[in-house]
């Protein structure tokens, strides 16, 4: 078993240390010392309860969207949507916030819960569309993207129905009702709990329910699934449902917890961090959070990197960029490490969303 | 989960003992003599390849002549395809030396065995369909006029290597819009081209009709007579016997013999393959058909390209009888199978199982209770990354005690796979392991301990021992039987005669999706059956049953 658990742990640990080595050479070239750099993001994402608090709240969405990510490719499917569905779930859980008036312990679960069917929705148009007419899902879900962009664009444009009216020409929603907003324990934001909760949530359906084995055996071999009387039609559908209700309550957490408001745009490409944290972890849904962390604490951090060296924040995204190459190619890592042909585990077949089935 | 030793009675020697160990040091062996005086084409000894937990190859010894064919048998998971991986490069031994031509040789891979003159025809083609069969043949060796691909020139050489070896291809022709006999010969030629002088066949005849089979065998000796040297890897016995000078058996990754095929029987290689007498011949009483369980009526259905390939088939199946369904293979059987289980839409037509009429939905099929042994395991019975377990109950997870309230139950699927692997004879390290690990024959008993450990109304079996090694094919089909005697309805589709014969209480010959005649075994020949799955009509005309 220990074994077994050193495979699953090394070869990601190994692809984050070669990505910050890599990433202090670029920092030496560019003129600066690593190690302050280096020193400052670590201040900047753990130093003060402030920072801790910035880590995990930029790190919640994160899990989610990798979550999201991980879920779907459990159905070997690919959803390319997060990013969609996030902004979805967003705009629609600040709608409920600021436009009713309930007690919190019906507010707050609701904005949530109506954030991730938002996201759900998105998605299962593109669930729909693979599993009755074959359309295929990397394709449908970027282009639901754009749709989704655009419709949380106009929610609250000058035109649109969710506009603050206070902001004049400022593009947002109205704050949201503190019944719905998602409060903090001390540094502790309750966004990042309600994601761990969710993480551990999705793992135990993955693993232990019938409806997860019912996912994976379609993700594995879809004409074995047939065969053994799984509907093909309708895990293709949950399982998109279900990866877009994760993305949408990403979205929706961010607003009640962070933003307090919809506002068009913000941190954008969320959806495709989502890809290099479920592939940090292997698409395993408990490695995600401290996949999300990683990532979080890295953005969080290069503020105070940038303050105290001139090395500009871009600098986390090559970073980031090659930790995803290195994950997604194995065999550089082990070529570089000399590990041996059986360290890094079973590989993550991400061809299965691909082909023509 | 090894079976014992002491239940085992060993085969009689073989005419041809193997050498002893080679104790001399690995720096003074060299290459011995073939009985003509010149050097062996390819001389293997005491090869050695351990995989953890396992030895494929252990000390394995072997040597082919120039223009010879040499058969190589044995179960599977006995160390053949290790052994020609090592041959072509793809592993490297870890102990052991190989000799071509007298000259040691240790394939780094793929390309440097080409290179040597050792071509090796896979048994999954290695060719691409959208190109030309002149493009497929020279696709990584091209012939080149002025820095450009020349097709001409391609086609010119495939035609002359063609011709030479008798092998009839249009070098012109889409690979993908040819039958499998040809897109095979295809290989073939592309080894050819290459210029080799050794050539593996790995299971060429797995994929084969029976005429097309006919045709390869003619091929080899072609070959043959033209100094190729042929290492020829089957199952099937008859074909070993037709074709090969002498066979190397391999069982447990050690060669425990080379016999001279003219004084070789089928029971005797059997028997040395397996280690025991084995009885080809199934054992089984007179049927006792009952009740009408399975019946179809003016069937269609159309395949994945939407042809339809099932044109009114109208048979039944009663209760206690095998109805073996015999034909060259794509002629509708895979559809009528699929469309019996319910994988396949029905176009036009009826099936009726036990009252229940047949509309999709596989599941509802199976609780009506069908069993069914699909013909591409790997594809559609098995997830290969689950472990055994969880392969038993893939049919049954959703059940109680296997899950309630939507929770599975490890325990009661753990508990129930421990009593199947035990009960069917499956050799696994564990229920844990991965089933895509397991040997063939072991995978097949896999889908049969979780088909027929219980009773069911009908057993569909389809191509129920292709690729499966001797012991485990009488395994199955004792089981087969057996289903029957507790009053199953069979419905046997094989593309074997053989397993036909052996097996069916009545034989219903397909031919271009219709059932073209029902005959009983005991009265019809071997030969009627065979015009008649060519579409043929015998002079004297068979009773329908």
């Amino acid at each position: 078993m220990r074994a077994e658990w050193r495979q699953w742990v090394l070869l990601p640990v190994a692809a984050v240390i070669v990505g910050l080595v890599a990433g202090a050479i670029l920092i030496l070239i560019s003129g600066d010392n690593p190690l302050t750099a280096y020193g400052g993001m670590a201040e900047g994402a753990f130093g003060s309860s402030d920072a801790m608090s910035r880590t995990l709240e930029k790190a919640t969405p994160l899990i989610l969207g990798g979550l999201a990510v991980a879920f779907a490719f459990k159905a070997g499917l690919f959803n390319i949507g997060g990013q969609g569905q996030l902004l979805l779930g967003a705009a629609f859980a600040a709608w409920i916030g600021f436009d009713l008036n309930l007690p919190m312990v019906v507010h707050l679960p609701l904005a949530l819960v109506i954030g991730g069917l938002a996201g759900a929705a998105l998605g299962a148009v593109a669930g729909l569309l693979k599993a009755t007419r074959g359309t295929h899902e990397v394709i449908s879900t970027i282009m639901l993207n754009f749709v989704a962009a655009n419709l949380t664009d106009w929610l609250v444009s000058r035109d649109g129905p969710w506009k603050d009216p206070e902001s004049g020409a400022v593009a947002r929603s109205p704050q949201v009702l503190d019944s719905a907003a998602l409060p903090r324990l001390g540094f502790l934001p309750v966004g990042f709990l309600v994601a761990v909760a969710v993480a551990a949530a999705v793992w135990w359906i993955v693993n232990r329910s019938v409806l997860g084995f019912e996912i994976s055996t379609v993700g594995h071999n879809a004409k074995a699934a047939t065969y053994a009387g799984i509907s093909v039609v309708r895990i293709t559908v949950v399982a998109m449902l279900i990866s877009a209700f994760l993305a949408g309550l990403g979205g929706a957490i961010q607003t009640q917890g962070v933003n307090g408001r919809f506002e068009p745009g913000f941190n954008s490409g969320l959806g495709f961090d989502g890809i290099t944290i479920a592939l940090l972890a292997r698409t395993n849904a408990l490695a995600v959070v401290p996949a999300a962390l990683l990532i979080g604490a890295m953005d969080a951090g290069s503020t105070l990197m940038q303050s105290r060296t001139d090395v500009p924040p871009e600098i986390i995204s090559v970073i980031q960029g090659f930790i995803l190459f290195l994950v997604a190619a194995p065999s550089v890592v082990r070529w570089l490490l000399r590990l041996r042909e059986d360290i890094g585990g079973t590989k993550i077949d991400l061809a299965s969303g691909w082909g023509a089935s | 989960m090894t079976r014992s030793e002491a239940t085992v009675t060993d085969g009689p020697e073989p005419t041809t003992g193997t050498p002893a160990s080679t104790a001399a040091p690995a720096g003074d062996i060299t290459a011995t003599m073939a009985p003509d005086g010149s050097p062996w084409l390819l001389e293997v000894r005491g090869l050695t390849k351990r995989f953890p937990g396992v030895v494929a190859n252990d000390n394995v010894d072997l040597t082919l002549a120039t223009g010879e064919i040499l058969g190589l048998l044995g179960e599977n998971g006995a160390g053949k395809s290790t052994l020609v991986k090592m041959l072509f490069g793809i592993h490297q031994p870890d102990e052991g030396m190989m000799w071509l031509n007298g000259t040691e040789i240790r394939p780094a891979g793929p390309g440097d065995a080409i290179s040597r003159g050792i071509g090796m025809v896979h048994q999954h083609f290695q060719l691409v369909p959208p190109l030309t069969v002149a493009e497929n043949i020279v696709l990584g060796a091209e012939p080149r006029k002025r820095r450009l691909f020349d097709r001409r020139g391609a086609e010119r050489r495939v035609r002359e290597i063609s011709e030479r070896y008798g092998l009839e291809v249009e070098p012109s022709d889409v690979l993908g819009d040819l039958p499998v006999g040809i897109q095979q010969r295809v290989e073939i030629l592309k080894a050819l081209y290459r210029e080799a002088q050794l050539l593996i066949l790995d299971e060429p005849t797995a994929v084969l009709t029976p005429q097309e089979t006919d045709e390869l065998l003619a091929i080899m000796r072609d070959l043959a007579a033209s100094g190729v040297g042929i290492i020829f890897i089957t199952h099937k016995l008859r074909e070993v016997l037709a074709v090969t000078d002498r066979v190397t058996v391999l069982r447990r990754g050690r060669s425990v013999g080379t016999v001279d095929t003219s004084s070789a029987t089928t029971e005797s290689l059997a028997e040395l393959m397996v280690g025991r007498s084995v009885v080809l011949r199934v054992d089984k009483n007179e049927a006792e058909p009952g009740r009408v369980v399975l019946d179809v009526r003016d069937l269609e259905v159309r395949d994945d390209r939407r042809q339809t390939t099932v044109r009114g088939a109208t048979f039944d199946v009663r209760a206690g009888e095998i109805v073996g369904v015999a034909g060259v293979e794509g002629n509708g059987q895979r559809e009528l199978v699929e469309a019996i289980t319910g994988i396949r839409p029905i176009h036009a037509g009826t099936v009726t199982i036990e009252g229940f009429t047949v509309h999709g939905h596989p599941r509802s099929v199976r609780e009506h209770g069908v069993a069914y042994i699909p013909e591409d395991r790997e594809r559609d019975g098995l997830v290969g990354d689950y472990s055994v377990a969880d392969n038993l109950v893939l049919t049954e997870y959703h059940r109680r005690p296997f899950a309630g309230h939507g929770l599975r139950h490890p325990d009661a699927v753990d508990h129930l796979a421990s009593e199947l692997v035990e009960r069917f004879d499956v050799r696994t390290p564990g229920i844990d392991v991965a089933v895509s690990t397991l040997s063939g024959g072991n995978k097949q008993k896999v889908i049969v301990a979780r088909e027929l450990s219980e009773d069911k109304h009908l057993v569909v079996a389809s191509q129920p021992t292709r690729g499966v090694d001797v012991g485990s094919i009488e395994f199955i089909h004792n089981q087969l039987v057996a289903a029957r005697d507790r009053g199953s309805a069979v419905l046997l589709v094989s593309a074997e005669l053989d397993e036909i014969f052996g097996l069916a209480d009545r034989i219903a010959v397909i031919y271009e999706g219709r059932i073209v005649a029902v005959c009983d075994p005991a009265t019809v020949s071997r030969e009627d059956v065979g015009l008649l799955m060519a579409g043929g009509q015998p002079s004297e005309p068979v009773a329908a049953g």
